[in-house]
């Protein structure tokens, strides 16, 4: 039976491929924030709640939030009104 | 080969392999600007005969530079000592040393906390100078100069991005709720820095992100009541210029041998160990209003 922590990396690496992979721009973001969440735990089973922490923070609050927003500013002014993401 | 990566395609996005066969990307991209570079030299330089060639010869040019650039990393990497090994320089006393005498020399419990603000706080000193200057740098890039033409438009641009008009009650009432207890908790993280994990850097990117929480749902006339540009400028100096300040007497007692008169403090307390406390504190001011800063950059191209 494989440990949690080889799923884990399983689940990093399918991840990080699928976010190249993938046509749908929103699609690639949700990816990264959960590649971001696994990390994070992957980070606390290292024994460095420190960097879990850190990483929970910037992950899932701020770098996703700054992606959102540039997403929303290059489609407004493309086409001038609210697109959605996959052009 | 390319069928295989359409079908990984096809999983990621969620579309049953039966219908949108057609869906390809490049039959929509009509608008030059959005082609790639690829296709642009396609069009551009080759005409309709070599296209094929040319698309193979790229394909293994880039196959052959991508196998160089590994191969030279490979060859560095294998300079380095065994892993493990007793004789390697991160396995001398200097570990150990900080594992035994850092609550008696520091103050702090927490030792990570304790390395990166009391015997490594040098490198501290520079990693928030250099957010500091990072934060300069993208307001550099992105502000406009203002003519007078442009000021016209900039009423039309801030009715098309402010948030005052979006009054979104779900969220305000879970606002109101959650926005508290994210900065309670960011501030609990910040001066418990010493004592238990987290720290100035961490507890700085909870309470940045209750700050932007706070400006989506409450717009942006609430939020230029406490932060706006002058409280950031005024805050992010006096809290860099306190850490300079403040270490630098740490520097010179230390390398001058002369004793100090900070007090280290009951290890266990709040008010212990030292110059740890304040620097947390700044430490944490410092990444919070970055981040702040950083999202109302992209998002109003102001702070």
């Amino acid at each position: 039976m494989i440990t949690v922590e080889a799923l884990l990396i399983i689940f990093l690496l399918l991840c990080a491929i699928s976010v190249c992979v993938t046509n749908n721009l929103l699609t690639s973001l949700v990816i990264f924030t959960a590649y971001s969440l696994v990390m994070s735990i992957i980070w606390l089973i290292l024994e460095s709640p420190d960097l879990a922490i850190t990483e929970a923070a910037v992950g899932a609050g701020v770098t996703s939030i700054l992606f959102f927003i540039t997403l929303k500013r290059v489609n407004e002014m493309k086409d001038g009104k609210g697109g959605d993401a996959n052009e | 080969m390319s069928s295989f990566f359409k079908s990984i395609n096809d999983f990621v996005d969620g579309v049953s392999p039966s219908e949108e066969k057609v869906k390809s990307i490049r039959h929509k991209k009509s608008k030059h600007h959005e082609k790639t570079l690829l296709e642009r030299m396609e069009n551009d330089l080759v005409s309709g005969k070599n296209k094929k060639s040319f698309q193979n010869v790229y394909n293994a040019m880039s196959i052959i530079l991508a196998l160089i650039i590994i191969g030279c990393l490979l060859y560095t990497v294998s300079f380095l000592p065994t892993y493990g090994d007793a004789s390697n320089p991160a396995n001398n006393i200097v570990s150990g040393r900080y594992i035994e005498m850092g609550v008696k020399e520091g103050g702090a419990t927490n030792l990570v906390g304790n390395m990166i603000l009391d015997y490594r706080a040098f490198d501290t000193l520079g990693e928030s100078h250099v957010l500091y200057i990072a934060a300069c740098t993208v307001t550099i890039l992105l502000a406009r100069l203002k003519s007078k033409k442009e000021e016209d438009e900039e009423i039309a641009d801030e009715e098309l991005y402010s948030h005052d008009d979006k009054h979104d009650d779900i969220l305000r009432k879970g606002a109101l709720l959650v926005v508290p207890a994210i900065l309670m908790f960011g501030i609990y993280v910040v001066i418990n820095g010493h004592l238990s994990p987290g720290g100035g850097f961490s507890g700085g990117a909870i309470m940045g992100a209750a700050f932007i929480l706070y400006n989506l749902s409450f717009g942006d006339h609430s939020t230029e009541k406490f932060i706006n540009i002058k409280t950031y400028k005024t805050i992010i100096i006096s809290a860099l210029g306190f850490y300079a300040i403040g270490k630098s007497y740490s520097f010179f007692t230390g390398a001058n041998q002369i004793h100090s008169i900070i007090p280290n403090g009951i290890p266990g307390n709040i008010l212990s160990s030292g110059l740890i406390l304040p620097l947390n504190i700044a430490v944490g001011v410092i990444v919070a209003l970055t981040m702040f800063g950083f999202y109302s950059l992209f998002d109003r191209e102001e702070i």
